[in-house]
């Protein structure tokens, strides 16, 4: 790129430029033009992402090394280092410890549904046998555009031991329905169902696109192999597939991880705190003033999405 | 050979019968609860709590969205979130063009370096930035403040790393075109390449102006007092608070703000999915 525009930049302006004046000085005044140019369309940008983005990410690392609270706030000499005392402690944190379960188990049962319930989705749609194919597509779409809280309202209606459809549905056929999200139990297996029917939809449009870009010829060949639909999904499309897969994965392993809005509309972490994410739990330590050991949980929170990354990459990248 | 055909041509039939039958089950369970969500707000709190439950209201009432619009501020709470939400996207769609653009067109120092910071701050989870943010907002003066809900918002890096994607398929021909015709660096980006971008305008307008509006905890903690609520704060408060079980208020605030984005997006669909197959992002 750098040779090409050497070679083309100097022919433009050699009309205008006059003979005693020395290359280089033309260069290096192009040059600064450039960088002035370049910085004039980044600034703005630049400028707000510093202040509001990259900022708070380093402010967040060197707060979780301190004793920050909201009290030190208008007296900043009141804070004190503290090393890694914030981090110590975390793991000695049974409320801490029990929302990593809990978020860990959210993570590990609700993509798997949410990547199966999308595939399925797409694969049916995909499959040449249906019609109406955009009113399926929007249909399923729709809980990925409205609001968690209003999702949450509905839900919470639905699934309320009296009066919800769910467990009236259930009478119907003789079943008494448990109280969902008021047992132990239930609580977070009723939000994994939740956010895998709220996400689903998102997973699908993008394993659509992807199987879409599968060659028609391979199931051609597969076909007149004698290969039959199971065959020929087993075989041609999820091998095909895998990076749109693996890519689903991580997002929704990315999302999940960060589980918040759910527990917070729906059950406030509980009962008996059997809701409570990493990310309530980070929410809750800020309300209480703890900004400090907040910041530690956060950034707990960053490795582990980090890590989660690296190993879905590891794990269904490494035939390719 | 003719009773192959006929045998597949049966399978065939009967796979797509089972699909059928399983899809409409799938998008019953999806879209239902809305269309129960949407029914219910319409019944009085008496009939929402009636069991067996009535599927089709047997007194039709608009009573609970009269409350909300009376008695609650829900009106207010509408246009912080409308004005919010048009901001932030007016905001990412200048400011993330802007830098898209040079990110992929123009040559400067920091260039590398800058693609890279946005590239990991996709990366990082909204707790990390949440308290700093905070703090950030509240030093300077801005808690309660349509600023204070806007301006960390502004732009973000998924923004700037669509954009400059899409402008990387903008041939340069055009662009050094303009050039020699004389026309200034602006000129260029606001006559020549920004009406080139429509579609991924399109799509960026769409995904902020819906994360901005469906937005919860910032502004749950920005907007401390009532005049500054968004729509879905004032809602999760209600839900949490004493009115937890009101379910035909807390309904028909739901309806209220899903309505405005489930419109948005019948309307845009289409750009809408097609975005989001080709970007991954939502």
């Amino acid at each position: 790129m750098t040779g090409a525009s050497a070679a083309t930049a100097p022919a433009r302006p050699a009309g205008a430029t006059s003979p005693d004046r020395p290359a280089g000085s033309v260069r290096r005044r192009q040059r600064l033009r450039r960088a002035l140019t370049g910085w004039a369309f980044s600034a703005p940008f630049t400028v707000l992402f510093l202040v509001f983005m990259a900022l708070p990410v380093v402010a967040s690392l060197a707060m979780s090394f301190t004793d920050l609270r909201s009290t030190d706030l208008r007296n900043p000499l009141a804070v004190n280092a503290v090393g890694i005392d914030n981090y110590t402690r975390l793991f000695s944190d049974d409320l801490f410890l029990r929302s990593s379960v809990n978020t860990l188990v959210f993570v590990v049962v609700g993509v798997p549904l949410t990547m199966v319930l999308a595939l399925a989705a797409a694969t049916a749609l995909n499959s040449g046998l249906v019609r109406f194919r955009a009113l399926f597509r929007v249909g399923f779409y729709l809980p990925v555009v409205t609001s968690i809280v209003a999702i949450a309202v509905v839900w919470r209606f639905l699934l309320d031991p009296e009066i919800g459809l769910v467990n009236n549905l259930l009478r119907l056929v003789g079943i008494a329905g448990p109280s969902w999200l008021f047992d132990t139990r239930l609580a977070l297996p009723s939000l994994i169902v939740m956010a895998a029917w709220r996400n689903f939809g998102f997973l699908m449009v993008i394993f659509l696109a992807g199987l879409q870009a599968v060659p028609a010829d391979l199931y051609e060949a597969a076909r007149l192999d004698g290969a039959t639909r199971w065959q020929q999904f087993r075989n041609v499309t999820l091998p095909m597939l895998r990076p749109t897969l693996l890519f689903g994965g991580v997002i929704t392993g990315i999302g999940y991880l960060q589980l918040f809005e759910e527990p917070f509309v729906m059950t406030q972490g509980g009962p008996l705190s059997s809701t409570l994410s990493v990310s309530f739990h980070i929410y809750n330590q800020f309300g209480f003033g703890n900004y400090g050991y907040a910041a530690a949980a956060s950034y707990v929170l960053f490795v582990a999405i980090v890590a989660l990354s690296v190993v879905q990459f590891r794990l269904l990248g490494e035939r390719n | 050979m003719v009773a192959k055909d006929t045998a597949l041509r049966t399978r065939d039939r009967v796979a797509r019968t089972v699909l059928y039958v399983v899809l409409v089950l799938g998008l019953l369970a999806v879209a239902g609860p809305f269309v129960w969500m949407a029914l219910s707000s319409l019944k009085p709190e008496r009939e929402i709590r009636q069991v067996p439950p009535t599927w089709w209201p047997e007194t039709v009432t608009l009573d609970n969205f009269r409350e909300l619009f009376s008695r609650l501020d829900f009106p207010l709470y509408f246009f912080n979130s409308a004005l919010v939400a048009v901001l932030v996207t007016v905001g990412n769609l200048l400011f993330c063009s802007l830098v898209g653009y040079a990110l992929a067109k123009l040559r400067y120092p920091g260039k590398r370096a800058l693609f890279l910071a946005v590239l990991g701050m996709l990366m990082v989870p909204g707790m990390v930035t949440f308290v700093p943010q905070f703090v950030l907002v509240s030093n300077m003066g801005l808690t309660n403040t349509y600023a204070g809900l806007i301006l960390p918002f502004l732009v973000g890096p998924f923004g700037v790393f669509l954009m400059r994607q899409f402008l990387q398929s903008i041939p340069d021909d055009l662009i050094e075109a303009a050039r020699v015709d004389g026309a200034g660096e602006f000129r260029i980006f606001w006559r020549v390449v920004l009406p080139l971008c429509r579609p991924a305008l399109a799509t960026l307008g769409i995904l902020t102006f819906l994360s901005s509006w469906n937005n919860f905890l910032w502004p749950l903690v920005v907007a401390t007092t009532e005049d500054k609520y968004t729509l879905p704060v004032a809602l999760a408060l209600y839900s949490v608070g004493q009115n937890r079980t009101d379910y035909g208020l807390l309904l028909s605030g739901a309806v209220v703000v899903v309505l405005p984005v489930l419109i948005v997006f019948l309307l845009l669909q289409r750009h809408f999915l097609r975005g989001i197959a080709t970007t991954g992002i939502k």
